[in-house]
């Protein structure tokens, strides 16, 4: 794929996650976080694809991502998560959620708060599976079923809801400031308001007939209630978390577990999902002829006008996400790396640039990615 | 037994003294112990240490670990070049895939070099530069074999490609001929004319002309001698395999050429300058000369492929082995040849086999050995050479590679890509290794999962899930642990959950993990048990949503289509007291006349429990004021 760089760094990536840029500035990111799994010593790693740390003489690594720093992760990192622009949350497999901080100025990352034991069993630990923030507040789930709430300036956890499943959580995302959603290993969606005090589930949805195991969970950034699943046998489902129990469509996608998915943040027509079996897949939802035109020339005209337009945008995305119809020629995929058989673990995309990682220890990324 | 090629390696192990190892084979690696055996006479501790003792080092190194993934990734496109392309396009291919894996070696290499510079450690210093030379034999040997095996040129292009080969590993002239031209007076450098006469050795005419104009241009006296020098280096003739001239016609014209030279230096006609002496001698082919540079060639191949182009330049694939013994002979005749040498000899002599061969022996890792076989293999260039251990020399050294790769905690899963194209024995070895890989997390077992399941390798699928299954056990988990028993359709330890899960019901009165066992779908039918704790689940759910005469059903189909177990008839039966003490009746006569049969037989073998015998008791009452209720009840004729 045109503009799609490749470096291979010495281990198995499993996450991959784009520094945000401050949401006033049209800035494209510059800075990325990776984490490692499966090595006898794992690591997160910060890296830039800015121009400023290109000198003259390495002008043949142009766009090559470059390590700024790295620090040793106890046991695989599951997940990642910036916290805010200079602190980063990881999920590990021994249970232990961390938040680094990342000195931007001297280019150094350091340990600034750790629980070790967030997640474990009466006499071991288990993994921690998945994190998700809103500054301050960090929700973690792992394979113990539990669900945490920490406060990055709290030593304890706010709100812990031990068996909130009996099967593994994969993952977790916010639905709403007080709401999350957690989707399970059977093939379960349940959302938790932190409102009620009881340790149950507002809502559980599940897909009828088979409990394919879910492994990621993506919402929707302008209709809270558009959610995107993948998991285990790579089918794409579109949930509409307000009404039915069932997913509001289905797609293939991939022929393995598909372990993230993203919508696009500024422009969620466009969606990302990448898998064990070695793509990594970009949807576009085209609407209808003259909604696009019209979208088109929002987007290209000044800053003023794109937000005008992005309420009818989102609502001409809504119904095309839920019906889901491919039928019609109006979703379209593309493969966005060449063939390869090794698991591309986690992607990232903000703005035009995309980030992936995978098991064949080599990061992608583009900077051209047309949405 | 065979006679050993060479001498095997001998690793030291810091044992106790006089005491005797023990050792047992590990899927990659061997673990050494002391034993409590002695020597006799010996005395001595026995060491509390295991030693681990690797086959294969460079795999833990980091800076190689990007070969193995880059060229995995390569390995696996050469597997699946289609069958069906013409021979042509499938050479043009291997050509370029054997590039690719070169400018891998390339990329690796470079890098080594520059942490090698970087480093403070000497040693880790020495060791990246060991590295650095074994790459570069590795791909002085890969760019030889790829010329005369894989690219297989004819006559003529032959010496072109040769040429290549030596000017990409002899690059130090270029750093040279830069230090000359950017000093004050080029000419009176003192490695001016080694540049000029490097170049020419290398064939690359052009670039030695420039050099030369620098030296005339202060020469004004000399200037006939010059310009004559410059005809005969500009009227060289080069073989052009892309035009039309046949290599007849060129050796008729190089001859001519050479003729010219040949009367040059007959006529003394650059007597008067030694440095153009010299270079018209080499032109001319002499040999004496030649070895005169043997500081500029530096390496018997250089000397060979310079003397074939200013002597053979026609020379033909069969004809090499000839000219290469004897400028080996010529140009080092006093050591006995290193093991480079007699690799690269046995690949001018288009001993295929031997180069393999010596490969494996003298370098300590088994990457170069299996891509190139492989690569060789796919050009049908391996004569089907059965080993009489294991299959063919391609599957043997892919599996020795990948069962190296296997050991490793983090390559493994290259190395099933390899194993799958391995026909003969790679499932075997993957099935015998995939086992022994560790199980942190779930994510890892899935992903080991989904390479068992793709191979349709059900047994190891069974005993990673049970693995999962018995963890998840231990740690209280009853619903991953049903989970995966489910997964794995292991009936027998989906029994034993489900059996957990009903003496929890017992012991609490309350169901655990209620999001699983009310979703089980048609995983419920997997085993007998698992059945029934779906349907006992469904009664107390029917109970619950006040579905009495249906949950009255469902409990009573339960005892006589056998699906409760013996042990929990009691507690079946408990669980309809309520439903016997309601107002109306719900057991019709038939259905109390079966419970008080399935009573009866609970009770015929001797209780030891008092309790029970209350129970019973309540229940016996329960039952006769139900049969009486739904006696009536039936026997009423609504008016």
């Amino acid at each position: 794929m045109e503009g799609t760089n490749a470096k291979y760094v010495s281990h198995k990536i499993s996450k991959t996650r784009w520094r945000p840029v401050s949401s006033s500035s049209l800035q494209q990111p510059d800075v990325f976080a990776t984490g490692s799994w499966d090595n006898e010593e794992n690591k997160i790693s910060i890296w830039s694809i800015g121009d400023q740390v290109i000198s003259s003489m390495e002008a043949e690594f142009e766009g090559d991502p470059q390590l700024l720093c790295e620090s040793k992760h106890g046991g695989d990192v599951l997940d990642l998560h910036f916290l805010d622009q200079e602190r980063i949350v990881t999920a590990s497999s021994t249970g232990a959620v961390t938040i680094y901080h990342l000195h931007p100025n001297s280019q150094t990352i350091s340990v600034s708060q750790r629980w070790t034991r967030a997640h474990h069993y009466p006499c071991d630990n288990a993994p921690c599976t998945g994190v998700v923030c809103k500054s301050p507040e960090i929700v973690t789930v792992g394979e113990d079923g539990r669900i945490n709430l920490f406060r990055a300036d709290q030593q304890t956890a706010i709100r812990t809801i031990d068996n909130a499943d009996s099967s593994t959580i994969h993952a977790v995302t916010f639905l709403r400031t007080t709401e999350i959603l957690t989707v399970n290993s059977i093939g379960q969606i349940k959302i938790w308001d932190f409102r009620q005090q009881s340790n149950t589930p507002s809502q559980i949805l599940s897909q009828t007939g088979d409990r394919v195991p879910l492994h990621c969970v993506a919402r929707h950034p302008n209709q809270q209630h558009i959610v995107a699943t993948g998991g285990q046998d790579g089918m794409l489902c579109i949930w509409d978390a307000r009404q039915g129990k069932a997913p509001a469509s289905l797609m293939e996608a991939h022929t393995a577990e598909m372990w993230e998915v993203h919508f696009h943040p500024t422009n969620p027509d466009h969606l990302f999902t990448c898998s064990e079996d070695g793509s990594l897949l970009h949807w576009e939802m085209t609407s209808s002829s003259e909604s696009t035109s019209f979208l088109q020339g929002g987007r290209n005209n000044s800053v003023l006008s794109r937000s005008a337009v992005a309420p009818a945008g989102g609502g001409q995305s809504l119904s095309a996400w839920l019906s889901g119809d491919s039928s019609k020629g109006r979703l379209e995929t593309t493969h966005m790396l060449p063939s390869q058989t090794l698991s591309v673990n986690s992607l990232d995309v903000l703005g035009q640039c995309l980030v992936c990682g995978t098991d064949g220890e080599a990061i992608f990324v583009n900077r051209q990615v047309p949405v | 037994m065979e006679e050993l090629d060479v001498e095997p390696t001998t690793t030291n192990i810091p044992a106790g003294e006089g005491n005797h190892l023990g050792f047992v084979w590990g899927p990659g690696d061997i673990l050494v112990y002391d034993t409590i055996y002695k020597a006799s006479g010996a005395e001595g501790t026995c060491s509390p240490f295991i030693h681990e003792v690797r086959k294969d080092e460079d795999i833990y190194s980091p800076i190689l670990r990007k070969l193995f993934n880059e060229s995995h990734h390569i390995f696996v496109g050469l597997q699946t070049i289609r069958e069906d392309l013409p021979n042509k396009n499938k050479k043009t291919q291997f050509v370029s895939i054997s590039k690719n894996y070169r400018s891998v070696i390339r990329a690796c290499m470079e890098e080594l070099q520059q942490v090698a510079v970087l480093t403070q450690d000497a040693e880790l210093a020495t060791q990246y530069g060991n590295q650095v030379s074994i790459l570069l034999a590795i791909e002085l040997i890969w760019n030889l074999c790829e010329v005369l095996f894989i690219d297989a040129a004819p006559g003529g292009s032959l010496l072109l490609h040769l040429l290549d080969w030596v000017r990409l590993h002899k690059a130090d002239v270029d750093e040279k001929a830069q230090e000359v031209l950017q000093s004050e007076s080029p000419t009176e450098h003192h490695d001016y004319w080694d540049v000029v006469l490097s170049y020419m050795l290398q064939g690359r005419m052009d670039e030695a002309r420039q050099m030369l104009v620098k030296w005339s241009a202060l020469k004004p006296a000399a200037r006939s001698m010059y310009k004559q020098m410059d005809n005969l280096l500009s009227k060289m003739p080069v073989y052009n395999p892309g035009g039309n001239q046949t290599l007849t016609e060129f050796d008729v014209k190089w001859r001519h050429w050479h003729d010219e030279v040949d009367h040059c230096l007959q006529d003394n006609s650059f007597a008067s300058d030694p440095n153009l002496e010299l270079i018209c001698k080499i032109l001319v082919g002499d040999e004496d000369a030649l070895l005169e540079q043997k500081d500029l060639l530096s390496t018997w191949y250089h000397f060979l492929v310079t003397r074939l182009l200013f002597s053979h330049p026609t020379v033909k694939p069969t004809e090499l082995h000839y000219y290469a013994q004897s400028c080996l002979a010529m140009f080092d005749s006093r050591s006995s040849p290193e093991p480079l040498d007699s690799i690269l000899l046995a690949a001018f002599e288009f001993d295929i086999h031997q180069v393999i061969k010596d490969c494996s022996i003298a370098l300590n890792n088994w990457w170069f050995v299996a891509h190139l076989t492989d690569l060789l293999d796919h050009c049908n260039l391996l004569q089907s050479h059965n080993l009489h251990f294991g299959s063919n020399l391609r599957e043997f050294l892919l599996l020795e590679y990948a069962s190296g790769l296997f050991t490793h905690h983090s390559l493994w899963q290259l190395a099933v890509d390899y194993f799958d194209y391995c026909p003969e024995f790679g499932r075997v070895y993957l099935e015998q290794q995939i086992e022994h890989v560790p199980l942190d997390t779930e994510r890892k077992a899935l992903k080991v999962l989904r390479i068992c399941e793709q191979r349709q390798m059900s047994e190891q699928v069974r005993s990673i899930c049970k693995i999962m299954a018995k963890r998840a056990l231990r740690n209280n988990r009853l619903g991953s642990a049903l989970s995966w028993s489910i997964r794995a359709k292991d009936a027998a330890f989906a029994t034993l959950i489900s059996e957990r899960f009903l003496q929890d019901y017992c012991a609490r009165g309350t169901f655990s993990d209620l999001d699983l066992i009310d979703n089980l779908g048609p995983a419920m039918l997997l085993s007998d048990r698992l059945t029934f704790l779906g349907k006992y689940r469904e009664f107390h759910k029917l109970y619950g949503e006040n579905r009495f005469p249906d949950a009255a059903k469902l409990l009573l189909s339960l005892m006589t289509a056998q699906i409760a177990p013996r042990s929990f008839w009691m507690t079946l039966l408990t669980d309809a007291l309520p439903l016997l003490e309601q107002k109306e009746a719900i057991f019709s006569a038939d259905q109390t006349h079966e419970l008080i049969f399935c009573l009866e037989e609970l009770t015929s073998s001797p209780m030891q429990d008092e309790d029970m015998e209350d129970k019973v008791e309540l229940l016996r009452l329960a039952l006769a004021r139900n049969l009486a209720k739904a006696i009536v009840k039936e026997g009423t004729v609504e008016v």
